[in-house]
């Protein structure tokens, strides 16, 4: 118990302080890389709650992919940080509303007991429980039409971000591997049997 | 003699703390148990690459350094560890020296959950398989951080190509563990390999029919394949690419953080192969139930599998020409993401009908 409490004030003050350096820190790279840290530490935070496949699938959805193709685009912009942080006292008044709002729909979340967290623990269901197994059951028959909308609205989305972006530009070099593959040597190559000086 | 041990640490240390210390220790003890055979793996599968790439090609390979050469991935060690390690002038210092911790962080941390005989695994988690897929994933932020950080134009190109490559291959690889998952019906490492002896051939002794290599055979290769292209092996080492980028992201490393990488990169092969064997070469089983073969323990075919698998990393290294960078995003997206979800479906409906083998 006092093990666990110290787990979790450990991963949460790392995860506040990642949270608050991805506003803070100066060079956007930096920032989405305290996003990561951010992710991973509230991954571990669902892990003690026992919620081991939530946690595994933030880490392999969210850090995995998401982080890097966001790491991708933000190391190849050119970002000018004197022109980002210009704007700076023009945004504060709409910046701090949505920042108060938030942070008053938290209090309320968490209000009942004023900044009582020690909410019930997790009933242990011993090692041979799994979480996973419980979870695709009830997403596959109970929640089975709300999860396949889910996948359609994806597919649609999918299905649109190709669509804006692919062109088909006429300059162009493609290369078909399967007309390289079906190349045979007789096709390029030519023997000819080419008779020496002396006729021999 | 672990409970003596526990008995003893609660009679010293009282019962809140005497547990703790005793489960700090014994895992670190567990920890050095696997890793320092690893790291000695490691550094003679630099060795033995060099001598059978050697052989392949009618060389006989280093032969200097000690007895056959035995000695030679100790000089090179030492080599390593006393060269300086130098900063390029403009580079993110911090992020720079944090980045072959972060390749080789995830390498080693997935070691905890293979096992490498029944009941011998370090955290026999339920969902293994889950907690390998998420671990690897990380494993590109040490080629981007390193990338970035090194303010040269060499090794952003090289992180760039490699984040592209790592993402799309694990997708191609995350759906070959998806089906390996479906015909075990469990996450757990252990269960499926103890789910492979089953079956009509291993109840005629022929254990070795009965993995999950002949149903699944092209799942198999293709799950190989992707970790030949997640480890950034060759013929998928666009990333390095000497003749192109130098050695794309380790371009600025010298010594000790260039070692770490050149660790990573060994210990992957070695984790690749491992979960190879285990996912569809039946693990620590033996090929033929036979009292000749029972007498191996079961740790000693696991590690014959992982050689051969490993081994075949080298061949490939020797046989194939590097992929034009096109033809390695054609192979990832466009042949293998289709045929593991084919397989998928088929295999789902195989398991449905009478036929299925799984049950």
């Amino acid at each position: 118990m006092f093990f666990e409490a110290a787990t979790f004030y450990f991963f949460a003050a790392v995860l506040l302080v990642a949270a608050v350096a991805v506003v803070t820190a100066r060079n956007p790279v930096h920032s989405a890389l305290f996003l990561v840290l951010a992710f991973f530490t509230a991954s571990a935070i669902w892990m003690l709650l026992r919620a081991e496949f939530l946690a595994i699938t933030l880490v392999l959805v969210y850090v995995g992919a998401v982080m890097v193709l966001f790491l991708f685009v933000v190391m190849m912009l050119d970002i000018n940080l004197e022109r980002l942080r210009e704007g700076f006292w023009s945004y504060l008044p709409l910046g701090a509303t949505v920042g108060i709002l938030m942070a008053a729909e938290m209090v309320l979340v968490l209000g009942g007991r004023y900044f009582d967290i020690m909410l019930p623990r997790p009933k242990d269901y011993g090692a041979a429980y799994s979480n996973t197994k419980e979870l695709g059951r009830l997403l596959y028959t109970d929640y089975m039409f709300a999860f396949e909308l889910a996948a359609v609205v994806l597919l649609v989305a999918i299905v649109a971000a190709i669509a804006l972006t692919l062109r088909h530009r006429k300059d162009t070099k493609n290369q078909d591997p399967s007309a390289q593959v079906r190349v045979r040597a007789a096709d390029r190559v030519r023997i000819v049997s080419i008779p020496s000086e002396d006729g021999r | 003699m672990l409970d003596a041990l526990l008995a003893f640490s609660e009679a010293k240390l009282g019962p809140l703390w005497g547990p703790a210390l005793y489960e700090l220790v014994t895992s670190l003890f567990f920890i050095i148990c696997i890793t320092a055979p690893l790291m000695g793996a490691v550094a003679y599968l630099t060795l033995w690459e060099r001598k059978l790439i050697g052989w392949m090609q009618i060389r006989i390979g280093p032969n200097r350094v000690g007895p056959l050469g035995l000695l030679q991935p100790v000089a090179d060690g030492m080599k390593l560890f006393f060269k300086e390690i130098i900063s390029p002038s403009q580079a993110n210092t911090g992020l720079f020296f944090l980045a072959p911790v972060m390749s080789l962080m995830p390498a080693l941390a997935a070691w905890a959950v293979v096992p490498f005989a029944p009941e011998v695994v370090l955290a026999d988690v339920n969902a293994g398989l889950l907690y390998l897929m998420g671990l690897t994933s990380l494993g590109v932020y040490g080629v981007i951080i390193a990338g970035w950080a090194s303010n040269s134009k060499y090794a952003f190109l090289g992180a760039m190509r490699s984040a592209a490559q790592m993402v799309s291959y694990e997708i191609a690889m995350g759906f070959s563990l998806v089906v390996v998952l479906m015909v075990s019906g469990s996450l757990n490492l252990s269960d499926i390999v103890n789910g492979q002896g089953k079956g009509t051939f291993a109840g005629m002794g022929l254990n070795f029919l009965s993995w999950n290599w002949l149903p699944l055979l092209p799942i198999m290769v293709v799950y190989f394949v992707s970790g030949v292209a997640e480890t950034n092996r060759a013929p998928f080492d666009v990333v390095e690419g000497e003749s192109e980028i130098v050695a794309g992201h380790m371009v600025e490393y010298s010594g000790m953080a260039f070692a770490l990488f050149f660790l990573a990169e060994y210990m992957n092969m070695w984790l690749v192969s491992v979960l190879t064997v285990i996912m569809f070469l039946g693990g620590w089983q033996a090929p033929i139930d036979s009292a000749v073969l029972n007498w191996m323990p079961p740790i000693g075919w696991l590690l014959i599998k992982m050689f051969c698998v490993v081994s075949l990393f080298l061949w490939f290294r020797a046989t194939f020409p590097r992929y034009r960078y096109d033809q390695i995003m054609r192979l990832g997206w466009k042949i293998f993401i289709p045929v593991t979800l084919v397989w998928l479906v088929l295999v789902g409906a195989w398991m449905q009908t009478p036929y299925s083998l799984w049950k």
